[in-house]
């Protein structure tokens, strides 16, 4: 693979005082046999420097074909992406396949959910990070980049990194591999790092090693990241911003407090509703959430959420926009027609809970 | 392990297990396998499931859960140890004899993509079981299976259907219906909702605890979540490496562990609270 040098260096925050990363208006759409598929319709956001952002949803609601667009993966031929991606000001979209590879790894890395998969059985881990530190820059020759190899994975926490090295994946545990990953990811000193639910095959013990770890890198070396996860805990854990999706738009944005304590749209309701908290006493029965996530193909008319929302009217048959309702929280945006007052009524399940409940 | 069955509010044991040892042997050599060791994957476990109550057996992957139900039922023989059900001895039971006892426990299993045969239709998933036990034949057959999927929360008309027509959630709704068609008296629950979305978690978790009211059921839930476990669960075990380190009541357990190890798993658990997480987090730098 040839390597060009780099033209523009990465710049640790955006360049010109813009944000690092800048999603507007991104649609992607897949035709497939039984017709075309709006996977992501019209997403937008902005990620600065060292701020862990948490997309959160359903299989389905578009999060992880999101985060795959950004670094070009869900190009094909059958699928058609709208909108744009600008990394430090740099159009993402537009880029040919070729350009493309200079982003991956070296600005925007990206881990998978599954650790096992995602690296080659047949050779070893270090030689999988020595081959992405080439791959990128052919001046490092193979003994430095083996050095480096050792570095990061002593950085993620992988005891003797100098012996493991020369191990193959298998011989490393499932949470060993999750940081080998992180190890890869980091290899190139990326500014964004997509983490595709990282933690979710992992035990709860190596889980929180791993998001403590996301959660350093973070600090210390001013890492953007993009956490995609259906779980809230995970979310409360380690995310600054969140955003909620669902049928393949977002229904609701806002810091982490403004989800979890002030929550505007009914899905974060029945999604907060949903958990078994061990903080709190034991609800007699979860609030669930009824129905099941729609399909792509054939979206409810009007709020995608309406056929499970307990308190839709008839305002819902049309598709409300993505806005702020409350005055003193411009910056905390939801989709629902609802009242912001009525809101805080109809969410409160118990005195101490929020959740998705028919009125009584 | 001391107050095994105190305080539950049910009738009296349903199943008893008593030291059960589950080894497995690790062979090595070129022509003669010889047995170099073992890896002891339940080693002595012991508990009691009363009429009535739910068990939650909780566990990090690896630390025997899967095995200890699979060895209860007696679908892997077991090393040693005792298993007895309505006070019978089970274990060490030929598979003729344990014929009539798979009437009484049935089990749920975690994949709902992988435990449902592609090629049968949903009716013959669920309603195999009555022919082979000689229950129901024929339009009998046939009115208990459709209202067997309509108590699940399907459709009658489902019953012709091939499994992968079916969502996630569908699918661990025919799965249960599967389990309950023999009216069985106990079920084996092995991490049946931790593939499922959380909205549909929430509803299998309802569907489960509603259909423990009407019928009676007992269940031993096993889940490596201990939020889902603390929800549904009247008793807990924690298991460890084969071993059970810790039962009790189920919020008494969650809220003041004894053993260290229950401690350690309830710390990693993230808690969903900003506040509280980020209390929990300064804690710990400060200690």
């Amino acid at each position: 693979m040839s390597v060009t040098p780099e033209t523009a260096p990465a710049p640790a925050g955006g360049a010109g005082g813009g944000p690092l990363l800048a999603v507007e208006n991104l649609r992607v759409g897949f035709a497939t046999e039984d017709g075309r598929v709006q996977a992501v319709d019209g997403v937008n956001f902005t990620l600065e420097p060292g701020e862990v952002l948490a997309i959160v949803g359903e299989s389905g609601s578009g999060k992880s074909v999101t985060a795959q667009t950004l670094i070009g993966l869900t190009r094909s031929p059958n699928s058609h992406i709208e909108g744009s991606v600008r990394l430090s000001g740099e159009e993402l979209t537009t880029k040919s396949e070729r350009e493309l590879q200079k982003v991956r790894g070296s600005k925007i890395a990206m881990i998978f959910q599954d650790p096992m998969t995602s690296m080659n059985p047949v050779y070893t881990v270090g030689k999988q990070i020595i081959e992405a530190i080439r791959a990128h820059d052919s001046s490092v020759n193979r003994r430095d980049a083996r050095g480096q190899a050792v570095e990061l994975l002593g950085a993620v926490g992988i005891p003797d990194p100098e012996r493991r090295v020369n191990d193959y994946p298998h011989e490393f545990s499932g949470g060993m591999r999750q940081r080998a990953m992180i190890a890869m990811g980091l290899a190139l000193e990326p500014s964004v790092l997509i983490a595709d639910e990282p933690t979710t095959a992992l035990d709860v013990t190596i889980q929180a090693q791993i998001l403590h770890l996301i959660q350093d890198l973070n600090r210390s070396r001013g890492l953007a990241t993009i956490l995609i996860t259906h779980d809230l805990g995970v979310v409360a854990e380690v995310a600054d911003r969140v955003l909620v999706m669902y049928g393949g738009k977002v229904v609701e944005q806002g810091t982490l407090d403004d989800i979890f304590y002030d929550p505007q749209h009914p899905y974060t309701w029945g999604l907060l509703g949903s958990l078994t908290r061990l903080d709190q006493p034991r609800p007699h029965r979860l609030p669930q959430i009824s129905g099941a996530p729609p399909s792509l193909l054939n979206l409810p008319k009007g709020c995608a959420f309406r056929p499970r929302c307990p308190h839709e009217f008839g305002k819902c048959s049309e598709v409300p926009s993505l806005a702020a309702h409350l005055l003193e929280d411009p910056k905390h945006l939801d989709r629902c027609w609802l009242d912001a007052e009525k809101k805080r009524q109809l969410r409160q399940v118990e005195p101490n809970r929020i959740g998705l409940e028919e009125p009584v | 392990m001391s107050d095994l069955g105190t305080t539950s509010t049910a009738g009296g044991p349903l199943l008893e297990v008593t030291d059960l040892v589950k080894h497995f042997p690790i062979k090595s050599g070129l022509l003669i396998d010889r047995e170099v060791d073992q890896v002891r994957a339940v080693d002595g476990v012991s508990f009691t499931v009363n009429k009535g109550e739910t068990l939650g057996l909780v566990g990090e992957s690896g630390s025997g859960k899967s095995t200890t139900c699979r060895v209860v039922l007696q679908l892997l023989k077991p090393t040693s140890g005792s298993v007895k059900f309505e006070g019978q001895e089970i274990a060490g039971k030929s598979r003729r004899d344990l014929r009539p006892l798979r009437r009484e426990m049935q089990m749920i299993f975690q994949d709902p993509y992988a435990s449902l045969n592609p090629r049968k239709r949903i009716g013959q998933i669920v309603g195999d079981q009555l022919k082979i036990q000689k229950i129901a034949s024929g339009k009998e057959l046939r009115t208990k299976v459709e209202g067997l999927l309509e108590r699940v929360g399907l459709s009658p008309e489902h019953y012709n259907r091939f499994p992968h027509e079916f969502s996630g959630g569908q699918r661990q709704r025919i799965g249960i219906a599967r389990a309950l068609a023999l009216g069985p008296k106990l079920v084996f629950c092995d991490e049946p909702v931790s593939a499922l979305d959380v909205s549909i978690q929430a509803q299998i978790v309802n569907l489960l605890d509603d259909l423990q009211d009407e019928m009676g059921l007992t269940y031993v839930f096993v889940a490596h979540d201990i939020g889902v476990v603390r929800h549904i669960s009247d008793r807990i075990a924690v298991m460890n490496q084969g071993k059970i380190v810790e039962t009790g009541d189920a919020d008494q357990v969650c809220e003041h562990p004894r053993d260290a190890y229950t401690k350690k798993l309830l710390a990693a658990v993230p808690i969903p609270d900003p506040r509280e997480s980020r209390a929990r987090r300064e804690r710990a730098t400060a200690g």
